[in-house]
């Protein structure tokens, strides 16, 4: 029977691994290589890198980076972070990545996504959907690390984005990253129910009850960056991988 | 031993896996480097038709045909590298490699199925169908699929291919097979931990 994912989600900031609340406050975790390099020997499903400034400051993506981390890492490695053309996407699958996931770029072009699960496949082509729920209720999806608005609804960005030829989405809540609160169950509810593709839910990752809760609501994947990082009220580092989802489904 | 590169991504993880148990391979699109090849390795992530396009405006059908087909050498084809050894695919309307008699074909989904999603990504285990070399002392393995299209033989024709494992996404799929020379797995050894480690070395050390 198929196995549903638990995924470390970490963040490039530069040349070192950060951790954010609500997108901002910068907590230092430490090595990029040597912290993926735990998580692989922890036999994690799957991890999801992002580079959190290559699209908000246009930077270069950073290859040799990715290619010490490629080959330390005998886990499922999804890259994230200023992808905007095809040339790159095989750049980083030559790397030793699995799967890319686009934001920003994708979002503002759909098309861009056609092209590429039609010369990657879709199962290559994750979409990332970074989203805020404002006071009165309204949920808008932003982009640019949370710096852009679009006035659109994650579930409309998510149809668009699957229509478009994305393999999977992965659905983050913006106001809950860092914050340890809980997955927003009832908007991934409204997004695993609109779409025929496989969802990831993000953002708020509480403790391990927390991802059983969401994975049993229906989400293929539970990620989060913040529990499998720090320990305690004080957020003290300690890498960590509570269940993988043998556990989960056992 | 050669892993094909035809610019269709996924490469460098094998040639890393490779060398972590310690066995060297030649990472190129070279037909000539192919044509010396004790083993061949074809993997690939992507689209059918990309991938046979890449290989032919590579020229390296007749180098691959000859290699296999006659020389029988080795080759285990990995995800798409195994799709494209069969004769056709739903996913595309370029001839495959059809060294296989098998068609390709995309995730049947049924009302029957509760809330089935394509594609498939995610680990499974194996239904072992038939002993092989290939799965030497890899008991109750757990494998990374990433894929949205399957193997499909029919059974009622004369077929020399063997099913060696069968796997399940609401209903059962080939996950692994076997023909002569010629290995092909849907998911990837290459990112599957300890499994994947052991199926590799098993490719290199017993065939």
């Amino acid at each position: 029977m198929p196995i549903k994912r638990i995924i470390p989600l970490l963040l490039l900031d530069n040349e070192d691994l950060i951790k954010t609340i609500k997108f901002a406050q910068k907590t230092y975790v430490g090595d990029p290589v040597n912290t993926i390099k735990i998580f692989n020997d922890k036999e994690v499903d799957e991890i999801i890198l992002f580079d959190i400034n290559a699209s908000r400051q246009k930077l270069k993506i950073n290859f040799n980076l990715l290619n010490e981390i490629a080959g330390e890492c005998f886990v499922p490695l999804c890259y994230g972070g200023g992808i905007k053309d095809i040339d790159t996407i095989a750049e980083v699958l030559n790397a030793g990545i699995e799967r890319v996931s686009l934001n920003s770029f994708a979002i503002q072009n759909p098309t861009f996504v056609e092209h590429a699960a039609n010369k990657f496949g879709s199962s290559t082509i994750l979409v990332s959907i970074d989203y805020k729920k404002d006071v009165s209720g309204h949920y808008a999806v932003f982009t640019h690390g949370g710096t852009k608005k679009i006035k659109s609804h994650p579930v409309e960005i998510a149809k668009i984005m699957e229509d478009a030829g994305a393999g999977e989405l992965l659905i983050q809540s913006i106001d809950r990253d860092g914050t340890f609160t809980g997955y927003d169950l009832e908007l991934l509810c409204q997004v695993v129910s609109s779409v025929k593709i496989p969802v990831i839910a993000c953002g708020g990752a509480k403790d391990v009850n927390s991802l059983r809760e969401v994975l049993t609501m229906g989400v293929s994947a539970a990620a989060a960056g913040g529990l499998f990082l720090f320990k305690g009220k004080h957020r003290a580092k300690l890498i960590n991988y509570p269940l993988s989802g043998f556990n989960y489904n056992a | 031993m050669v892993i094909v590169n035809y610019n269709i991504g996924n490469i460098s993880s094998i040639a890393n896996m490779l060398q972590k148990i310690g066995h060297k391979a030649t990472v190129t699109n070279n037909p000539d480097t192919i044509a010396n090849a004790n083993k061949i390795i074809l993997s690939g992530v992507g689209a059918f038709n990309n991938g046979m396009l890449q290989l032919s405006n590579l020229n390296l059908l007749e180098v691959l045909n000859e290699k296999v087909l006659h020389d029988k050498v080795p080759v285990l084809g990995i995800c798409l590298g195994m799709q494209l050894m069969c004769k056709k695919s739903e996913e595309g309307t370029v001839p495959g490699l059809s060294w296989i008699d098998a068609e390709v074909i995309r995730f049947r989904n049924s009302d029957l199925f509760q809330d089935m999603r394509i594609p498939n990504i995610g680990w499974n285990d194996l239904k072992f169908e038939k002993k092989s070399k290939l799965f030497t002392d890899i008991d109750d393995p757990k494998f990374y699929f990433l894929h949205s299209y399957h193997l499909n033989i029919n059974k009622s024709d004369s077929t020399s291919t063997t099913i060696l494992s069968t796997s399940h996404y609401h209903y059962d799929f080939i996950s692994a097979i076997e023909q002569d020379n010629i290995l092909g797995v849907q998911f990837h050894p290459e990112k599957s931990r300890k499994y994947g480690m052991k199926l590799l070395k098993n490719f290199v050390e017993l065939y």
